[in-house]
């Protein structure tokens, strides 16, 4: 027995730096840095987790769908301590939405061949978090999502998923979808060693003819949705601010008063 | 006029506030027809009716339960079968963004999250986001199959408008995957008596400022005088001194309250993510450099331990 683990990781504009659109109205990556982002290095921890708590021999791919930059994103996730790497790019993807973003990740996985895909809970760019559910449409299997717990054992994965109102145990059948959330566990931090082990792995590089693909399905054209207008919110007026003096708290039931929330 | 479907969230036949908001948003597009599953679905229909629904279609099963997001999707679809509706509604849960997100797959059509506004427009309805943390609005439209579209809570004032809402069983075929996913326990969370967090019209936070689970108190003595939900921020939580369900941010909820006060957060990008579109943001802390206070209506700069407090004693004894 061996298991295939394919986590899929996104490439992101740092959330630090100064986001914008660009004039077709899609993410401006060109003027800030970007990066593995957050959410999935908690994928990729997990998959690391199950491999190491297995008897079986397992091999751990990431997956990502961007341009050239995104393979920053892949070999972080390869000197945490994944196996190989696949990056699916391709000039007509840019523009593509979470529709089509899901397409790509079911051919791609399909053509990979695997036991279990691991995602992030969302990107912290989209932050959509729908994604996994979507894939799991697309592949036909399980959807075990949102998980602050996870493991795998004799072909099956259980976890626990936290909701507004209770707790849910979760249970799936492999093949099957798994996220997780940030509740999961630490992300460890690459060691050189695994730094430089990163450098040799081996990253695979797909574009939309490998995934038996047309340029259609995907990009700004082949998107469902359209964003006609993109604003930058107005600066808020500047507040009052006051130093405490100690009358602090009764200064602040003036204002909320005023404001009738009192 | 055209249909539109909305998703109910309820608990028992318990209409959830988020639900009677999308009512409110669905009639500027179409007539509302809701969607209610699983134990107690019958009961919601006179709490929808009050609120514009023309219509109720109701099924219950136990795989509403059982299994995870796929039987509700398979309802939906069948009421969309029944229906033709001109657009889906769902409430932005977690949950509601899984379910919208699998129908928008299976009809062929495009699907928008997190909406916090929605207006008819001449190409199907038109939907407000705020994305980057706030700092950027859009507008954007499905621009192919039935639009389906999430809704965030407190996107609407709730506005009664008594319609028909007449009960009908709507007829489900469960998919072959609908079983993949097996719940095999659940434990309902314990009450606190106090608003849910992300429904809530006030939201008192807590910080790395409070220093500790038993100072967390006093956040909540804050809250009770406001009658107001409690969140708090990710260093509070990763420091073990307040569960994760309360965490306001990018990887917590995202919340929209009418007031949102801070106490002894600083403000760093990933918690503004989740707070920014507050309609009134105070905030209290030590450091008058905080980011946090970039965003305020109203900031303290001072210690929150003699703040707070004072607040809450001001407060309680101006509503007597």
């Amino acid at each position: 027995m061996s298991l295939r683990i394919v986590v899929t990781v996104k490439y992101v504009p740092d959330a630090t730096g100064d986001r914008h659109f660009a004039d077709d109205l899609t993410v401006d990556r060109d003027d800030v840095d970007g990066l593995l982002s957050e959410l999935d290095e908690y994928a990729v921890e997990q998959a690391l987790r199950i491999s190491e708590n297995s008897d079986d021999a397992v091999e751990i791919t990431v997956l990502t769908v961007g341009p050239e930059d995104a393979k920053d994103a892949l070999r972080k996730a390869l000197s945490m301590g994944a196996d190989k790497a696949i990056h699916v790019e391709d000039d007509d993807i840019h523009g593509t939405d979470a529709i089509g973003t899901s397409l790509i990740l079911a051919k791609t996985v399909e053509k990979a061949g695997y036991d279990l895909v691991i995602s992030g809970m969302a990107s912290t760019d989209g932050t959509m978090g729908v994604v996994p559910a979507l894939l799991a449409e697309r592949l036909g299997v399980p959807q075990v999502t949102l998980l602050s717990e996870v493991s795998v054992e004799d072909g099956t994965v259980k976890g626990r998923r936290d909701g507004d109102a209770a707790s849910e145990n979760l249970e799936a059948s492999l093949p099957a979808v798994v996220s997780v959330t940030d509740q999961s566990g630490e992300a460890r931090y690459p060691s050189f060693k695994g730094i430089m082990a990163a450098k040799k792995k081996p990253v695979e590089s797909w574009d939309l003819s490998d995934l038996d693909l047309e340029a259609e399905e995907v990009g700004l054209e082949g998107a469902y949705t359209t964003v006609d207008n993109a604003a930058e919110r107005p600066a808020r007026t500047a507040g009052t601010i006051v130093k405490d003096e100690g009358e602090g708290g009764k200064q602040l039931a003036e204002f909320l008063a005023g404001q009738k929330f009192i | 006029m055209a249909e539109v479907l909305v998703y109910v969230d309820h608990v028992d036949g318990s209409v959830r506030k988020p639900t009677l908001e999308l009512l409110t948003l669905a009639r500027r597009i179409g007539e509302p027809v809701a969607v209610a599953l699983g134990n107690g679905a019958a009961d919601t229909a006179a709490t929808l009716a009050e609120h514009g629904a023309v219509k109720v279609l109701t099924h219950e099963a136990a795989e509403y339960a059982d299994y995870l997001v796929v039987p509700k999707v398979d309802a939906l679809q069948a009421a969309h079968e029944a229906v033709s509706p001109a657009a889906v509604l769902v409430p932005s849960s977690a949950e509601g963004k899984e379910i919208a997100a699998r129908l928008a797959l299976r009809l062929g059509s495009g699907i928008i999250t997190d909406a916090v506004d929605l207006e008819a427009g001449d190409e199907g309805p038109v939907a407000t986001q705020s994305v980057f943390a706030a700092s950027f609005t859009t507008k954007s439209r499905v621009s192919k199959g039935t639009p389906v579209i999430t809704v965030k809570p407190n996107s609407a004032a709730v506005e009664p408008a008594p319609a028909a809402g007449a009960v009908e069983a709507l007829n489900v075929t469960f998919s072959d995957t609908a079983t993949g996913t097996k719940v095999t326990g659940r434990t309902q969370r314990e009450s606190t008596g106090r608003p849910d967090l992300t429904e809530a019209a006030i939201v008192v936070s807590g910080g790395r400022g409070v220093n500790g689970a038993e100072n967390f108190a006093i956040i909540e003595a804050l809250a009770d005088s406001l009658g107001a939900a409690v969140g708090a921020s990710r260093a509070a939580v990763d420091a073990g001194w307040y569960p994760h369900s309360n965490q306001v941010g990018q990887t917590g909820k995202s919340v929209s309250p009418q007031l949102y006060i801070a106490s002894g957060i600083s403000g760093a990008i990933q918690h503004r993510a989740g707070m920014q579109t507050s309609k009134t943001i105070v905030a209290i802390n030590k450091d008058a450099e905080a980011p946090i206070f970039d965003l305020v209506d109203y900031g303290i700069v001072g210690d929150l331990f003699d703040v707070v407090p004072a607040l809450t004693e001001e407060i309680r004894t101006r509503k007597g």
